[in-house]
């Protein structure tokens, strides 16, 4: 049984409520006397508030309030807390209050909140509020924002640094002084937008009698969120019930604690009703965390036979407005600690300035940091290649660290877990027709037509744990987790989990896991997540750590069910514990496989208790705490094919091949889409996606109109294989997959399109490649 | 809500002058054109906190009788004339199944069929569809069994997180009957106005597809 259900592409538990309609989700909830909260916004990037006049909105029809931060600061509701402040740098937390009280400092930051009967006078009482503002000078570029004469967010910040923090690994001076070959380029690794289809929500009930709150939320992690709540409402946290229901995608987009949490759970305290506020998609382009939006000027140095022998860059990371939840420690830790790539790149040097913009907060999206990682080093090393007209593969491989299994300390001081970066390379090429592609290339280039083939071969920090690392780089929480395993008499079993799963389908991998580790049907096993009422502590669903940290957690609580279950066996079948073994369902005496007691026989015992073992307690159920040893590093080798119309500048992307390495695979299907989707939302980056605001603050892309996230006809078939190479530091062997798609496909497609253009002198094109840009590059090219 | 004589200028004060011109206003624009005729002048809310007197202000506009047939069963509605289809559905016919991804036409989301049609029930208005055939997510699997594209959406994993879906499966259920070419591309095309960003297309695809030839053979 074990070998049959773990491994195996069984259909998700979480699809029939989804593909019926039935899910509900954060805006299906309706409360009795529910009333709806809909936010004034700033219209200017950067203004001093003069006043604020509500007369009017509050004679309009069905509204119950208009309310000020002013009026939030007076019910004691403080600023919005940052959660990562990255020690070793000169981090500054300005304060973030939820609703703007003096100055708005980007397009979309909250200035008024109306409350009323239905969510249309909600929206057209947020209209009526007057609101006179005295602009001021904006600045939206990182880079210029550091410059003298820039426009001035925070008081307290000057030249808007909100820290300077490096990475410093070797002898990059000496290393640079010895190289033969050093090549620089000044990568913009443009600003998105996560786009969740689900645009964030939030459903607040105060309840006087007892100052209790329960807050339904479109959150990735409700016990963080609960953690954060009862820090700047001032509600003690076991008075605060968090539910994330089913939640409609995240993407790190939906990590971040909200302005509008504390708003609505405000308003529902002063209205003495439920709140409900829903974000509309264009209020979720201004309002909700944006991601990247780094500047890096990157250096490359080597030895003439490509031996790299070092790497530097100065990077000028964009926070937005204010701090976010996460938002230092993802230029910094999840960013600046991965510039060894797979290579052994014995001197690196990184400088991350982060700073303060009139733009939307930046915070995680999906791969959150380590996408602006791998695309300098990848970018790089494919420049190199070009510049010792070496083929990119052989540089790879010349640089490559070399089949690891039990730990590899790179210049960063990172020790990766395991990695065999040459196979999955090996496998990718072999996929791709990699020597077939390079003469196909040819024989199109002499016929004027341009085919492009893009590597990426990368490793990836993510299954974020442990907590004394955690602790160590300033996060502000642990990153461990947590499970119950509950049996009932009957052998049904209801699982709680800490993680939050919001489409990664891991109620299906957990079950999984439990179906197969005890010998129970996998619809036997039920797993509630998401309601912190409900379910034991956890740190939330990103970074790739649901089931690398969340699955260590319900190994632990399966090991103490079996441990008891063997205990009881013994009792039982009157034999010594040391004679008890476990397999397939059946604890059995060693040597005797006929003399056994299944888990459903002790469930039943265990749970009715006649004859228990002296001193040993009732009941089947376990808890457990998991706190990995080491992230994990899953890794890969991606190649992209494209064919860029030198006419037009169209790109056309005609093979995407993709080798990943998640270490142990549980449920190849699942696996599957998170591959897909990572893919997806890579290769946008890559050729279009991409936030745009004018020298005002005004987001110039603030729809799905404008902003091009990417439909079915945008993409080949996808061809996927996988490598696998465990890892020892969770007791499932598994690595995260969430994210290693955007992170890859981005610096392939890249690489792909700047290879199809070598031939017409293009070397820097800024992302996203629209035909627009690609044709522009090689006008100037040809000029 | 405004003077309905005066929709724009209602609520447009000096500093807001910047802000978009609101499909709000749009909807109540057109609903005085298209639709006044046709609308009783003075009739309630339905909002039943409005008409229990809980909230200050009272009526908020004129509301019209609608029947709306969802899913096999007539639903007698009073409704402001700008509430969308999709909001009806969701707000007064409690059917959330139907979701709201943008609120523009622009997701895809919130695909209904009405009339065997495949449209964007948050770009018309409930009032402009009395007596029609609408057909949503909650509607389309028998009482036992799914319907072939839910099944088959089951089949090739073709979603994750589950908002874009219910609009996709609409879709793609309305595709069976348009003039939708064979290849895997044809069906890309066809399915371009359901926006995933979990990224679950090539599953889509192959979804659509498995339905389409199991129809053939």
């Amino acid at each position: 049984m074990a070998s049959r259900i773990l491994g195996s592409a069984i259909k998700r538990r979480e699809d029939p409520r989804l593909i019926t309609g039935q899910a509900k989700y954060t805006d299906d909830i309706v409360l009795p006397g529910m009333v709806y909260m809909s936010v004034v916004r700033s219209p200017y990037g950067h203004a001093r508030i003069k006043r604020i006049d509500s007369k009017k909105a509050e004679a309009m029809p069905g509204v119950l309030g208009v309310f000020t931060g002013q009026q939030m600061k007076d019910a004691g509701f403080g600023p919005i807390p940052c959660a990562w402040v990255v020690p070793g740098s000169d981090c500054k937390t300005p304060p973030y209050p939820p609703v703007a009280i003096d100055t708005v400092r980007y397009v979309g930051n909250a200035v008024a909140i109306v409350v009323a009967a239905d969510r249309y006078q909600a929206r057209d009482a947020a209209d009526a509020v007057e609101v006179d503002y005295e602009p001021l000078g904006v600045v939206v570029d990182a880079f210029k924002a550091t410059q003298a004469g820039a426009p001035q967010l925070h008081g307290d910040v000057p030249n808007n640094v909100c820290f300077h923090w490096h990475v410093t690994g070797g002898d990059v001076e000496s290393a640079f002084k010895s190289a033969d070959v050093i090549v620089k380029e000044h990568i913009i690794n443009q600003r998105l937008i996560p786009n969740a289809m689900e645009p964030r929500g939030a459903v607040a009930q105060y309840l006087g009698a007892t100052g209790e709150i329960t807050l339904w939320s479109t959150t990735q992690n409700p016990h963080i969120a609960r953690f954060l709540l009862s820090l700047d409402t001032g509600t003690p946290e076991h008075k605060i019930r968090v539910i994330a229901p089913e939640v409609g995608g995240g993407f790190g987009s939906k990590l971040p604690h909200y302005p509008e949490d504390s708003m609505a759970v405000f308003a529902s305290k002063t209205v003495k009703r439920p709140v409900k506020w829903t974000e509309g998609r264009s209020e979720n382009y201004r309002s909700t965390t944006h991601g990247r939006d780094h500047i890096q000027d990157v250096e490359i140095a080597a030895k003439r036979d490509g031996t790299i022998v070092g790497l530097r860059a100065k990077v000028w990371a964009n926070l937005g407005a204010y701090l976010s939840t996460a938002a230092p420690g993802i230029p910094t830790i999840l960013h600046g600690l991965m510039l060894s790539g797979v290579y052994k790149i014995p001197n690196i040097h990184e400088d991350v300035y982060g700073v303060f913009t009139n733009t939307t907060p930046v915070d995680a999206y999906r791969g959150a940091g380590r996408p602006e990682a791998v695309f300098l080093v990848e970018r790089m090393v494919d420049l190199l290649a070009r510049e010792l007209k070496m083929d990119p593969v052989e540089l790879r491989r010349k640089n490559m660290i070399p089949p690891f299994t039990d730990g590899y300390t790179v210049a960063t001081g990172l020790v990766y877990d395991s990695g065999n970066y040459e196979g999955a390379l090996a496998k990718a090429l072999e996929m791709a027709d990699y020597g077939g592609l390079r003469k196909k290339q040819s024989e199109m280039r002499a016929k004027g037509q341009y085919l492009g083939i893009g590597l990426c071969t990368y490793a990836e920090i993510c299954g974020l744990g442990p907590s004394q690392v955690a602790g160590a780089v300033g996060f502000g929480g642990g990153l461990w987790e947590s499970a119950i395993v509950r049996f009932h008499p009957s052998a049904k079993v209801n699982v709680m989990v800490g993680i939050s799963p919001h489409g990664q389908g891991e109620e299906t991998t957990f079950a999984q896991i439990v179906a197969s580790e005890l010998g129970v049907d996998v619809d036997d096993v039920e797993i509630t997540h998401g309601d912190t009422d409900q379910t034991p502590m956890g740190w939330g669903t990103y970074g790739s750590r649901g089931t690398a940290v969340g699955g260590g957690a319900l190994m632990g609580a399966i090991k103490k069910i079996k441990e008891k279950a063997k205990l009881l066996t013994a009792h039982l079948l009157e034999a010594s514990i040391d004679d008890i073994d476990y397999a397939d369902g059946k604890f059995f005496v060693k040597g005797s496989p006929d003399k056994f007691k299944t888990i459903q026989d002790i469930a039943l015992m265990a749970n009715v208790a006649w004859n228990m073992p002296k001193g040993m307690e009732p009941g089947l159920e376990a808890s457990a705490f998991f706190d990995p040893a080491n992230f994990v590093y899953p890794f890969g080798a991606h190649i992209a094919v494209v064919e860029v119309d030198a006419e037009t500048g169209e790109v056309a992307l005609k093979r995407y091949i993709a080798v990943d390495d998640c270490g142990k695979v549980i449920n190849p299907m699942i696996v599957e889409g998170q591959i897909h989707g990572g893919i997806a939302q890579g290769v946008a980056q890559a050729l279009w996606e991409g936030a745009v605001y004018d020298d005002d603050g005004q987001l110039l892309t603030g729809s799905l109109m404008d902003y091009a996230v990417p439909k079915a006809a945008f993409f080949p078939k996808f061809e996927l294989a996988m490598t696998e190479t465990p890892t020892t530091v969770n007791p499932l062997g598994v690595k995260g997959i969430g994210e290693t798609g955007t992170i890859a496909s981005t610096p392939a497609v890249y690489n792909a399109v700047a290879d199809a253009l070598a031939p017409l002198g293009v070397k820097t094109i800024n992302m996203p490649l629209t035909p627009e840009r690609v044709w522009r590059a090689i006008q100037e090219a040809r000029s | 809500m405004k003077d309905p004589e005066k929709p724009l200028e209602a609520h447009e004060s000096d500093n807001e002058k910047r802000a978009e011109v609101s499909r709000r206003d749009f909807l109540g624009t057109s609903v005085v054109l298209t639709a006044g005729a046709c609308v009783a002048p003075i009739l309630f809310n339905k909002s039943a906190l409005a008409s229990e007197g809980a909230v200050p202000g009272g009526p908020i506009s004129s509301a019209v009788d609608v029947t709306l047939r969802v899913n096999g069963t007539a639903h007698a509605l009073k409704l402001e004339p700008r509430v969308t289809l999709l909001d009806a559905l969701r707000e007064e016919m409690q059917l959330a199944g139907t979701k709201k991804g943008c609120d523009h036409g622009q997701c895809g989301a919130c695909t209904v069929l009405v009339d065997g049609r495949r449209t964007l029930s948050c770009l018309t208005l409930a009032v402009m569809h009395d007596g029609d055939e609408i057909t949503t997510i909650e509607g389309l699997a028998g009482s036992d069994e799914l319907h072939p594209m839910q099944a088959a959406f089951i089949e090739r994993d073709a979603f994750q997180c589950g908002y874009c879906t219910p609009g996709q499966i609409m879709s793609a259920v309305a595709l069976l009957r348009e003039p939708c070419g064979a290849s895997d591309d044809d069906v890309r095309e066809c399915m371009s106005g359901n926006i995933c960003r979990c990224g679950a297309y090539p599953n889509i695809v192959a979804a659509v597809q498995d339905v389409r030839r199991s129809k053939t053979t």
